[in-house]
């Protein structure tokens, strides 16, 4: 196996990555499509009809499958440094894929739709309960903003130190907003914990 | 390469056909860690491609630049799993080169670069 050399080390640069989650519906691809660089790609994991991983395709033959899909944006952030944002299903029998989304993430964005509020609780639980950082984000669909951002902290059970902050998925700078939240809120936590 | 259609969904033929063509239901038994995210590329010695698949061809000149295994996957029209499977051949042959750093927790230069980036866009 050949790895990087000295004279190939600076054209191959370090991914970081953000996880967008939340419920079915709630904005995650619109967001991604909004700040990434180019269109949404979409990649696509296989699990057996039972909802197991499949990782290695050994024996597979012949069991049925399906898939679940992950949609991604990039953003170039320099020569050195490349950004993805991963949009995903926040639903149990996915877990597997978070797992592996999470580590080493900078974090994430929980989407949440008002109107439906109890899709993005999983998602919220994965993150809290595995100490990754991440910032709920309400996405203003139409007419839909019922609630105030301390009335969604109160009814989603966050903690104070969880930012909660209104958006438009749609928007580029608005998701641009979101995203540089995020960061900085990686960023108190590191400061934090050292 | 063949439309998605033309075979993912091929109800006759099973939905693993051409995965299976592709990788010929090959393990990875030394494979390298490749994630999600990690970097591949062309290398720029790479061998005779004679030998090699259309597949395998395709990765080639997807890599000219640095891509990640997503892109790679998402690009070629497979899933991660068969992705891994043909990189895997290649890193082996030395045509590939693959970014040697396991998924980290970035560091505080890393945010703040990130943070400049995004603000930036
Ligand atoms: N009005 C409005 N519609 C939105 C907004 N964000 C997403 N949508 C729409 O809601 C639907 C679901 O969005 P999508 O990004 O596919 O959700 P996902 O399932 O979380 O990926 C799409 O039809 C979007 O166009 C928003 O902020 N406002
Ligand atoms: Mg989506």
């Amino acid at each position: 196996m050949v790895f990087v050399g000295s004279d190939d080390q600076l054209t191959v640069p370090t991914a970081v990555k953000i996880v967008i989650a939340g419920g079915f519906g709630t904005g995650k691809t619109t967001m991604v499509g909004s700040v990434s660089e180019i269109a949404p790609l979409r990649t696509e994991e296989l699990l057996t009809e039972a909802g197991v991983h499949v990782d290695d395709l050994a024996g597979i033959e012949g069991k049925d499958t399906t898939t679940v899909a992950l949609d991604f944006g990039r953003i170039t952030i320099n020569t050195k440094v490349v950004l993805y944002l991963f949009g995903t299903p926040g639903q149990n029998r996915f877990w597997f894929m978070w797992d592996e989304l999470a580590t080493g993430a900078i974090g994430a964005v929980v989407l949440v739709d008002t109107r439906r509020l109890d899709s993005s609780f999983p998602s919220i639980d994965f993150f809290e309960h595995r100490g990754i950082p991440f910032v709920v984000a309400v996405n203003c669909f139409d007419g839909a903003q019922l609630y105030t951002v301390d009335e969604v902290r109160h009814a989603l059970d966050l903690d104070d130190s969880i930012p909660v902050v209104l958006c438009d998925a749609r928007d580029r700078e608005s998701s641009k907003a979101v995203l540089v939240g995020l960061i900085q809120h990686s960023m108190n936590r590191l400061e934090a914990a050292v | 390469m063949t439309a998605r259609e033309d075979w993912w969904y091929d109800e006759a033929a099973g939905p693993l056909v051409r995965p299976y063509a592709m990788v010929r239901g090959r393990t990875r038994p030394n494979a390298p860690d490749l994630h999600l995210v990690t970097q591949v590329r062309a290398s720029s010695f790479a061998s005779d491609q004679t030998s090699l698949t259309v597949e395998h061809r395709e990765i080639m000149a997807l890599c000219a630049r640095p891509l990640s295994v997503a892109e790679v996957a998402a690009y070629l029209d497979v899933p991660l799993v068969v992705v891994k499977v043909l990189l895997s051949d290649l890193i082996e042959r030395g045509d590939v080169i693959v970014q040697n750093s396991p998924p980290q927790i970035p560091d505080r230069d890393l945010l703040q670069a990130v943070l400049d980036g995004v603000r930036g866009i």
